[in-house]
């Protein structure tokens, strides 16, 4: 325990101290930190409850809309803010801004989270691939309509009001920083918090065998409502800091993107490990320093990098870094190997 | 909201025929994603992006100062071999796993495709003219272009060759056979592995058919392969898989909801309307089967 007490306030230092040891990447560590946010979350539902979703994009650009409208439209009027576009004839104070910020963070997150109950009696009870179509479905069809919805842009976009001028301070980076590094520290403790608790090994087996946990007496489609709305909370939240950092919105190149957040947050999980807390967080790490190293080399072929990417690890890689480390040295994961057993099962094969 | 297209039944008349002669070519894609489906136990995201690669041909075919309706004799041929190409190099390893896994894979394929015809084609909306004219019908209230008819009829000409093939010949006796068990296909000798690639290869020169005629027909665009995968998924599970009438009818079906979603909701909502349907239809499903489980409750 004193052991992961120090790994845990060793991160927690960095974490808080890198905007100032690494001020240039600043965005990077902001978008890192959203980025491992919804790996978690994803993983809660493909990983823990084998609920493989791409549907989670629909809480994300949710909230991501939600926070920009209502620190706009708090202020404001949204109709004008958005029909004048990239000229501001509106400024936020910084008390308005911060305040807008504030509510709008509450509503991105806990929107979803109804949505998310609302559907998830419908959606939930799909099962397999069909699940995962009817999510892929959504997040498509919620881009394409959004695209369509004047107030909030239609296709030109929606731009976040723009961080205010405190005092001369260019403080920008790292108030976005600190705040997905908060919504990050949060979303880790929640999900470890829930992970050690009876909900996790429910969700478990609900993924091994949903029919036989329904015979035990689990009321299986509550507890999968419940982790799809903590799922869709989180999400929610991650999407309207990113809404924020990034300051417009596009309904399908920034919100309902599902062709790149949608299958990052799927890609980054199964890279790190499904089904482990650490899995995501680290397959997020090594996803964002690959793609932020080489999307740079292969200028204008990203995407055919990406699809390269997915392909290699689904097919060759589907176990994760955490499975192959697990594979390598299952003592170090409180795993009780027998040698003989070991070797035994070695000569088997 | 526009609902001009019941108060004046002539547009509701053009909307069906639109619809009718634009399902055909769905239920086509539909067909070869059924077949797949059944026989490999795959669905295969990149459906979509094989069929607009399909319609790129028939579009080089119209740049060069060819007819592009010999596209639909020349995009299967080439089709064929990109889809045993694919089969080969990724799908080979996906059949027998999990499903999900499929998915993702093909996903990592469409958006793969999606840039390389981004790449070699341009982004542009292309249309390869075939210059067939129009047929006016109902005193020129109801306008078909000739290039629809063409279309569907073309479609409907592949569909019965291949229904005869898959009944008559012995590669079709095989797929039917691995379709039913693999496991017992391949003790009574037959290579499943050939099998597969052949499945595969064929679905994409359905594919190639259907996308060639939709680049004559429509417009062909790199980045609109994920709605007709979708399109394909939906018509594959209301009809269910190896039943070609029910394909047919549902592939009309979702043709003509799309021409009134086009119609009442406006052209920007029309793929969000076919979306939503998806999502709609597997929630019928997903209750109606549910009542069905009540047996065992």
């Amino acid at each position: 325990m004193s052991k992961n007490i120090i790994l845990y306030s060793a991160i927690l230092v960095f974490g808080i101290t890198a905007p100032f040891i690494f001020p240039a990447f600043k965005v990077q560590l902001s978008i890192l930190c959203v980025l491992i946010v919804l790996a978690l979350t994803w993983n809660i539902q493909g990983g823990e409850m084998g609920y493989n979703t791409f549907g989670n994009i629909l809480f994300y650009g949710l909230g991501m809309y939600l926070c920009a409208s209502v620190q706009v439209g708090m202020f404001f009027p949204l109709a004008e803010w958005t029909e004048s576009g990239g000229e501001k004839t509106f400024v936020h104070t910084p008390a308005q801004f911060f305040q807008g910020m504030a509510v709008g963070l509450v509503v991105a997150a806990v929107v979803p989270t109804i949505v998310a109950g609302l559907i998830g009696y419908a959606i939930l009870g799909l099962r397999g691939h069909y699940f995962a179509i009817c999510t892929l479905g959504l997040g498509v069809a919620a881009g394409e309509i959004s695209g369509g919805i004047e107030i909030i842009g239609a296709g030109q976009g929606f731009t976040t009001p723009p961080f205010p001028d405190v005092g001369g301070l260019e403080a920008r980076g790292e108030f976005f920083y600190l705040l997905s590094f908060v919504a990050l520290v949060l979303t880790f403790l929640a999900v470890r918090a829930i992970y050690s608790t009876r909900f996790k090994l429910i969700l478990n087996a609900i993924r091994d065998n949903e029919d036989k946990a329904e015979a035990m007496g689990i009321q299986t489609m509550k507890y999968k409502i419940i982790g799809w709305m903590i799922s869709a909370f989180f999400c929610g939240l991650a999407g309207g800091i990113m809404g924020g950092l990034v300051g417009y919105i596009d309904s399908t190149d920034v919100a309902f993107d599902g062709r790149e957040m949608g299958v990052f947050m799927v890609l980054m999980a199964i890279l790190g490990g499904k089904g482990t807390l650490w899995g995501p967080v680290i397959g997020a790490t090594v996803f964002h320093i690959f793609k932020e190293g080489f999307w740079t080399f292969f200028l204008g072929w990203q995407y055919v990098a990406l699809g390269v990417l997915i392909v290699v690890i689904v097919i060759y890689f589907p176990e994760g870094i955490m499975g192959w480390l697990r594979e390598k040295y299952p003592e170090r994961f409180g795993e009780v190997v027998d040698e003989a057993d070991r070797k035994a099962q070695v000569e088997l094969k | 909201m526009d609902f001009m297209v019941f108060q004046y039944p002539m547009i509701s008349v053009q909307a069906c025929l639109d619809g009718i002669l634009l399902g055909i070519l769905f239920a086509l894609v539909a067909y070869g994603m059924a077949l797949q489906w059944g026989v490999m136990n795959i669905i295969n995201i990149a459906q979509g992006d094989l069929v607009i690669l399909g319609g790129y041909i028939a579009y080089f075919m119209y740049l060069y100062g060819i007819h592009p309706a010999w596209g639909v004799i020349i995009a299967p041929i080439i089709m064929f071999f990109v889809g045993v190409g694919l089969y080969k190099l990724v799908i080979n390893k996906v059949v027998d796993r999990d499903l999900f896994i499929s998915i993702l894979a093909t996903f990592g394929i469409s958006i793969l495709f999606m840039q390389l015809m981004n790449f070699a084609f341009g982004a542009d909306v292309v249309l390869a003219n075939s210059g067939y004219g129009t047929t006016f019908l109902f005193d020129s209230a109801v306008v078909l272009p000739n290039s629809k008819i063409f279309s569907a009829f073309i479609s409907i000409l592949f569909a019965i060759c291949l229904v005869v093939y898959m009944k008559k010949s012995k590669l079709g006796r095989a797929i039917r056979a691995t379709a039913q068990n693999s496991r017992a296909a391949k003790i009574l000798g037959v290579d499943t592995e050939k099998v597969y690639a052949a499945t595969f290869g064929i679905n994409a020169a359905l594919c190639g058919v259907a996308g060639a005629l939709i680049s004559i027909t429509f417009t062909i665009h790199p980045y609109m392969g994920l709605p007709y995968t979708i399109r394909s998924f939906m018509i594959v599970i209301v009809a269910g898989l190896g039943n070609l009438p029910g394909v047919a009818l549902s592939g009309m079906g979702l043709g003509v909801f799309e021409e009134f979603a086009d119609y009442i909701l406006g052209t920007e909502f029309r793929i969000g309307a076919v979306f939503l349907l998806l999502v709609l239809i597997l929630v019928y499903r997903r209750f109606k089967l549910s009542r069905k489980r009540e047996y065992l409750k």
